[in-house]
């Protein structure tokens, strides 16, 4: 079983990645969960999300503190909170931030996992012409943990894009790119 | 069967559209509030054709369920915590008339102070309203338990609770499979009231003024009706086993064949509890657990069968009665036992209230301290308050 942590701030998305990232994984005859930590659900507050992604029926109803896989949706929250806590050595850590590997790096030194970059935020604006990092993150998530191959992936989020822009064709191809960018892009990982 | 992925509220609306009820008034509630959202939007793409109550309270909610019901529909709502609190008059009248009415409970913590999340407070404050009550591990179980509830209710003559926990269940989105339209509704049928007001055959009073010399044996009748229940609640399960292939039992025995120590619990918790017990076995150390699926009736034959043979007993409530005691699972499961003469050491854990996660190593400490009372064959303590801080 894998299980991953979001880290976000109320309106940016993060549940709704950790629902998408369960969606796909479905897609692939896992078995999911998906579900946030509800809070006082304000704009702008610290929020996480959390998915569960196995090969067997899931049973367990708690939250998630050993995490295989932490992923920050903004990273103004890394000196904020304590991303890491829990999060296994031999796990990952993935950051959405226009900040380079060895900069993030400094911002923990006492977690010795892998460490991983996407800058979603850029790669939305110029695939979008807007800021909705969530496909571009959630290329990169399904990269590090290997829950499908690109072409998988290209094929399931193709699927899924016809389905959710019926009505919005020409959005469908953008967003493509921004799936094939952030599966390029992302770094890290040593 | 179909393989979806769908949050506890969205499978209870998926189940409410494959009945098609012919009434559902509903007020909104945090975490029920969606089953009537979701199911709202089936009526609005035309895919049921039930006349939806938008009511200006809970009260009305129910107070419309019992209208709605006398005059002979099938009727179905769903509320949470304050909402089910507001409610509170009109469900004993639903019971008192003898109303198969299927009442979604979303557990909710109940005010003050305010809260939103899980606990049992409000469908445990309810457990003396004459409505059976089944509680629902998964998504699964809710989407399950519904469908038999509209068949048990109307058997029975009885309202029917179907209770899950509030965000752990009803936001979660979980794999679950899906019977095909045809068949719920095969299984459901039509229903057909042998009284009902909208009868232009028979004119009947429901629910008048019963005083000292009738109101007792009707009481009585009631009484009866809920302990008739179990067998049609059996009855119900073994018929839906065979279009599912998901067997319900009144509790669920997990890993108690040659298990000395168990836990009973209610529940999302009941999953993460099993978690446990395979580790604990893993390592060499018999413990089970027994969930309760229906509350009401009180399956006291089966929970004195799985638990008559134990050497240590943990109940868990995720509700309290503030009576200076214990909760309220703990204190009729006691009941059960001491009335077939069995003196067990158990302990009663009140846990997770307001939402506060459970972890698996909440639930083995708890195993752990079993272990303990099993050896020396005495308990310290009767209550415990499960990781509260002091």
């Amino acid at each position: 079983m894998i299980e991953i942590r979001w880290h976000g701030r109320g309106g940016q998305g993060a549940k709704t990645a950790s629902l998408l990232l369960a969606d796909v994984a479905f897609n692939t005859g896992k078995f999911i969960q998906g579900f946030p930590e509800y809070g006082p659900e304000r704009m702008g507050a610290p929020i996480t999300a959390y998915n569960r992604i196995s090969d067997t029926p899931i049973r367990i109803h708690s939250n998630i503190y050993e995490p295989d896989y932490v992923v920050v949706v903004d990273d103004t929250l890394i000196s904020a909170i304590d991303v890491t806590k829990g999060l296994k050595n031999d796990g990952a850590l993935l950051i959405n931030t226009s900040l380079n590997l060895e900069e993030i790096k400094k911002f923990f030194p006492n977690y010795f996992g892998k460490i991983y970059t996407i800058d979603a935020s850029k790669i939305s604006t110029e695939c979008l012409g807007a800021n909705f990092p969530n496909t571009a993150l959630l290329s990169a998530v399904i990269k590090i943990t290997n829950i499908m191959n690109k072409e998988q992936l290209e094929k399931n989020m193709l699927n899924s894009f016809k389905h959710k822009f019926a009505k919005k064709p020409d959005v469908i191809e953008p967003n493509m790119e921004a799936v094939r960018r952030a599966w390029e892009e992302v770094k890290g990982g040593n | 069967m179909i393989r979806e992925r769908l949050s506890g509220n969205e499978a209870v609306a998926v189940a409410m559209r494959q009945i098609n009820p012919d009434v559902v008034p509903a007020y909104p509630i945090t975490p029920s509030t969606e089953v009537p959202q979701y199911f709202s939007s089936f009526m609005a793409n035309g895919s049921v054709d039930t006349e939806f109550i938008p009511v200006e309270s809970e009260h009305s909610a129910m107070s419309a369920c019992i209208g709605a019901s006398a005059a002979g529909a099938r009727v179905m709502s769903a509320t949470s915590s304050q909402g089910l609190s507001l409610m509170y008059e009109m469900l004993y009248i639903a019971s008192g008339m003898r109303l198969p009415i299927v009442l979604t409970c979303v557990n909710r913590a109940v005010s003050a102070p305010i809260n939103i999340h899980n606990d049992h407070s409000d469908s445990m404050g309810v457990r003396d309203c004459g409505f059976i009550q089944l509680y629902c591990e998964s998504n699964q179980e809710a989407y399950d338990n519904l469908i038999m509830a509209v068949k048990i209710a109307e058997k029975a003559m009885l309202p029917v609770m179907v209770c899950f926990d509030g965000f752990i269940t009803s936001h979660s989105v979980e794999n679950i499979e899906l019977l095909e339209d045809d068949i719920v509704k095969q299984f459901v049928g039509k229903y057909e009231p042998e009284h009902y007001l909208l009868n232009p055959n028979e004119f009947i009073s429901m629910g008048p003024l019963d005083l000292q010399n009738y109101f007792f044996e009707h009481r009585k009748q009631l009484a009866d009706a809920m302990k008739d229940s179990k067998r049609i609640i059996e009855e119900v399960s073994e018929e839906y086993a065979k279009i599912s292939k998901r067997k319900y039992n009144l509790i669920e025995n997990y890993r108690m064949d040659d298990s000395k120590i168990a836990m009973v619990v209610l529940n999302s918790t009941a999953g993460t509890a099993k978690e446990v017990v395979d580790k604990l076995r893993d390592e060499g150390i018999k413990v089970g657990l027994v969930k309760p699926r229906t509350f009401r009736p009180v399956p006291v034959k089966e929970l004195v069968e799985s638990l008559k043979d134990m050497k240590a007993i943990a109940i868990m409530d995720k509700a309290d009665s503030i009576n200076g005691f214990c909760g309220p699972l703990y204190s009729e499961i006691t009941s059960a036992l001491y009335s077939e003469g069995l003196n067990i050491p158990t302990v009663n854990y009140i846990y997770g209230l307001g939402g506060r996660d459970v972890k698996t190593s909440d639930i083995e400490d708890v195993f752990r301290s079993l272990l303990k009372i099993a050896k020396d064959g005495k308990k310290s303590q009767t209550t415990y308050y499960l990781g509260v801080r002091e």
